[in-house]
């Protein structure tokens, strides 16, 4: 199915809606086609290659709302489908604020190229990709006689979606995606076999990292976790990579969100316009970088994106509303996720923050922990390094650390200048004074 | 895509998706499955519309360029939510996936592909894609298909197709009218009613075909309080392969009560000290520890691989003679059994650990064939959509010979983890974690304040060793628990009895 077709199919669906008694429908159509190779021992592991559908159809029926999703685009199994959803919403219980948004949020969409598909997509080969996943895995196997085993990867993407809504909507999406990278296990002291890995996404195949690069920082992070182990606990100064930073922005993120907060289930609750954070926090919600991997021109309601300052130096400037809980709370709607998130940047490299350290650790990646949304306390497993005048000490691993998100994000201290472009949180390293860490 | 391996637990590791009346591939086809028999594989072959004849032409079109085996798994699976927000059940959901995954596998390599539509011709279109990892010449397909009997460790009397929203309605305003009679703290309550149905057929190469029914159900419930300025929220759920008899008035009363008295406790809740303690673990959910400590790094695939902190500790004595662990297929109604694996495979009841020593790795296809043993049936996959590898069913711990109130008695000082919201593992390095949501600290043998959020963090070689009590009290884990690995996520079951551990770190406040 082209988009044109696709387009037609959304609007028959939508209409089918009206015709069994919604009010109105909003109707996703999507395909994505993924092919990924994963190679180990010099071996073609996996290969996998597959095309997916989904057609998803929201009803609003007498302020009555569900929502469904199906992959059998059968004509009589579509009319089954759609009659069987409108039958049931009318069991559910009747919500004012249930309505599709206000077509005036669809006006202002802006029309510029995006960048987020790669015409060299149509080019790449099974050879290709071949290359690619044996070219990682030559230079990680190359790199260390400790490597116990090396698993490497590539794989590509085209994801196509049109989404229509009964009330004058109407938006088509198509973007590629490429990863490639490697995972390593190293052997380390008696049983021990530290594991570590890098992988990448881009847009566009041309700005993917040398694989060379990918395969063998996979295996020197591996390598970089010999000897690690737990020190006192107690509290250390913090710096977190940027690449594993994300998680650490995710407690901040999601009780911005319209949901948790009207539910009462947010720690940021109250506090727009007020300091949450220390003022080398800028946090900019921005939909147009060109070829970022959150870009887009509407949402998930269809509402026209925009650039947004979620926090400034500090003090939170907006939420995410969505229409629905924007309406249940009386506000205008924002956006209702994340597109790309970008951070006010500081002035130094990982290198050079480590290298100014006096003691502290440096966090190379995250296991398992949580937060809690509703009163911030968070506690996570990292694993690290002990910085000591600027030198690693040893790796550590098998620690927590703990505390309230407002203190510690009150105790940032300094953001890098090395913006994380494989996500679409572009997230920097981040240095945080003073947090507690518990280990012995 | 990390090794990184996790599990959600409780009410807010819910995925949405939900309705009610009915969604059915093929209209026609009837609701009652029958118990065994050609009629069974008859009433599974007209549900997804293709014969036994196409099977095996599917199969010679996967097998054209060679390879040791191929296995044909199809899937439709309705899955329905309804919610309760703000006093209404004002939302519902529902997915329906369909479709046939194709792997051909050639000595430990694997070429999967699946479709979405069940003609013939893209059947056969996927199972060209998936023959591509071959290389020799062509393999013919099994003349005739076999059909396998399986066992039902889930009987319910009433299918989920039949049970219309109207039905689960009143059960969420029950919940709800509860959980506000008995705290009039709680500010704000969210439910959901969760059901779903599996049909899967999966045919192999071997010749082999099985048919297999898979209901499931959720109820979660999650609460926010408010006491002067304090908030504070938690919630409980209760899950299994069950019908709508599960949600016995009992229950019902329990899902309320639970979710308000585990929130309301938080208001008293302190943080433990940081650093590393005695903890002793709550029979039921603790069976997380379990499930990180060495569920994972017993999966075959880790250890085919060498990078297991347990490859090459078979026979070998891990824990104290009174530790006897297991990842069971069979347990009746379970959240994590299976009659069959997704390979096709009979389940079973695989000791992992026995008397203190490690006895069997658990095993799909590939790694059963790599390591000349049978498979242990814990082949899985997220749905049809993925390939299989080995996974965790239900995986607890056998009774043993100390008593709960033994356990804490013996305790110092410690904490008391009742309830959990998520854990992970490293694989090569052994460590792992787990969330706890509330529990106590214990203090001189006795269970004083309760606590909240906090991390806790060992290695799971290190922890067995150092499980030094466990109790005569085994329970399993009663909510909804999701595993995660390499991307993708099914149902799980765990359990302990009450457990203590020596010395594990857990995250807190300095003193």
């Amino acid at each position: 199915m082209n988009s044109k077709e696709r387009l037609a199919l959304a609007h028959w669906v939508a209409t089918e809606a009206n015709k069994n008694g919604a009010d109105e429908a909003a109707v996703n159509l999507s395909n994505s086609r993924d092919v990924s190779v994963q190679f180990r021992d010099r071996t073609l592991e996996e290969l996998n290659e597959s095309v997916q559908n989904s057609l998803s159809l929201s009803i609003y029926a007498n302020h009555r709302y569900s929502a469904h999703t199906t992959n059998d685009l059968r004509k009589e199994s579509l009319e089954r489908f759609i009659s069987e959803a409108v039958a049931m919403t009318k069991y559910l219980s009747e919500d004012e604020f249930r309505t599709l948004p206000d077509p005036k949020h669809y006006t202002g969409r802006e029309d510029i190229d995006l960048q987020v598909y790669d015409e060299a997509y149509e080019s790449v080969t099974s050879d290709e990709r071949i290359r690619i996943a044996t070219a990682i895995e030559d230079a990680a196997l190359g790199h260390s006689d400790r490597l116990i085993s090396c698993t490497t990867g590539f794989n590509d993407s085209l994801y196509e979606s049109v989404k229509v809504h009964s009330n004058g909507f109407e938006g088509v999406r198509r973007g590629t995606s490429f990863s490639a990278g490697a995972e390593a296990t190293v052997k380390g002291d008696g049983d021990n076999r530290p594991e570590d890995w890098d992988w990448r996404t881009v847009r566009f195949l041309k700005d993917m990292p040398a694989p060379e690069q990918l395969g063998i920082n996979a295996v020197n992070r591996a390598l970089g976790k010999l000897g690690q182990k737990k020190i006192e606990s107690g509290t250390y100064d913090m710096i977190i990579e940027n690449r594993t930073a994300g998680r650490f922005i995710y407690p901040l993120y999601g009780p911005m969100q319209a949901s948790s907060l009207q539910q009462k289930n947010s720690w940021l609750d109250g506090k727009q316009g007020e300091r949450i954070a220390s003022d080398k926090l800028t946090m900019i919600d921005d939909p147009f970088i060109k070829s970022g991997l959150g870009s887009r021109l509407f949402d998930g309601d269809g509402i026209a994106t925009k650039q947004r300052t979620i926090v400034d130096k500090g003090i939170l400037k907006s939420y995410y509303i969505d229409w629905y809980y924007g309406r249940k709370m009386g506000l205008e709607p924002t956006v209702g996720s994340s597109t790309n998130l970008t951070f006010g940047l500081g002035n130094r490299s990982l290198d050079e923050m480590v290298k100014g350290l006096e003691r502290g650790i440096l966090v190379t990646g995250f296991i398992g922990g949580n937060s809690n949304s509703l009163t911030g306390d968070f506690s996570y497993g990292i694993m690290g390094k002990l910085i000591e005048n600027g030198q690693v000490v040893h790796p550590v691993n098998e620690m927590n650390i703990s505390g309230i998100l407002v203190d510690i994000w009150n105790q940032l201290e300094e953001m890098g200048n090395d913006e994380w472009v494989y996500s679409s949180w572009r997230r920097p390293s981040m240095y945080f004074k003073d947090v507690q860490f518990s280990g012995i | 895509m990390t090794r990184r391996d996790f599990v959600r637990v409780g009410a807010q590791g819910l995925a949405l998706a939900a309705i009610p009346v009915v969604f059915r591939v093929n209209p026609a086809a009837a609701f009652s499955v029958p118990a065994g028999g050609d009629t069974r594989l008859s009433t599974f072959l007209d549900h997804f519309s293709v014969s036994e004849t196409d099977i095996r032409q599917v199969m010679g079109v996967a097998l054209e360029r060679g390879g040791d085996f191929c296995d044909l798994f199809f899937e439709h699976r309705i899955t329905n939510w309804v919610g309760l927000e703000d006093e209404a059940v004002n939302q519902a959901y529902s997915t329906i996936d369909l479709g046939l995954g194709i792997r051909v596998l050639e000595g430990d390599q694997s070429g999967f592909s699946f479709t979405e539509e069940l003609t013939l011709q893209a059947m056969k279109r996927a199972a060209r894609t998936a023959s591509r990892i071959a290389k020799e010449t062509a393999n013919a397909a099994p003349e005739k298909l076999a059909f396998a009997e399986t066992p039902d460790y889930h009987v319910i009397k009433q299918p989920w197709e039949q049970v219309g929203i109207d039905q689960k309605i009143p059960y969420l305003q029950k919940i709800n009218s509860n959980i506000h009679s008995l705290d009039k703290r709680i500010i704000k309550s969210r439910l959901w009613f969760g059901d779903q149905t599996s049909y899967c057929m999966i045919a192999t190469s071997d010749g082999l075909i099985v048919c297999d029914y898979r209901p499931m159900t959720q109820i979660a419930a999650s609460c926010t309080a408010e006491q002067g300025n304090q908030r504070e929220k938690n919630g409980f759920s209760l899950s299994g392969r069950q019908d709508l008899n599960f949600y016995s008035q009992v229950n019902i009363d329990r899902i309320a009560k639970e979710a308000v008295g585990r929130t309301v406790r938080l208001f008293d809740a302190v943080k433990p000290e940081a650093g590393e303690m005695e903890v002793v673990l709550a029979a039921g959910n603790s069976g997380i520890l379990l499930h990180e400590a060495i569920g994972h790094g017993m999966e075959a695939d880790f250890n085919r691989k060498g990078i297991s902190i347990f490859a090459d500790k078979i026979n070998k004595k891990v824990a104290e003679d009174f530790v006897s662990i297991v990842d069971d297929g069979t347990c009746e109604h379970a959240r994590g059994s299976l009659n069959v694996d997704d390979e096709g495979n009979n389940t079973e009841k695989t000791f992992l650990v026995e008397n203190g020593i490690l006895k069997s790795y658990l095993h799909d296809n590939i790694s059963a064939k790599h390591y000349g043993v049978t498979p242990t049936g814990n082949g899985r996959r997220q749905s049809f959509r993925y390939p299989p590898m080995p996974r965790m069913r239900c995986t607890y711990m056998l009774p043993g010979p100390h008593t709960k109130d033994e356990i804490i008695a013996s305790c110092k000082k410690g904490i008391y983890a009742e309830s959990f919201n998520n854990g992970e593992v490293h694989i090569g390095a052994g460590d792992f974690t787990f969330y706890v949501n509330s529990g106590n600290l214990i203090e001189n043998g006795k269970l004083t304040a309760p606590i909240k959020d906090i991390n806790i963090i060992g290695n799971g070689p290190e922890v067995l060793r150092n499980i030094v009590m466990v109790g005569d009290d085994p329970r399993l884990a009663e909510g909804g628990g999701m595993c995660g690995k390499n991307g993708q996520g099914v149902p799980t079951s765990m359990g302990l009895p009450t457990a203590k551990v020596s010395a594990i770190t857990v995250g807190g406040v300095s003193s």
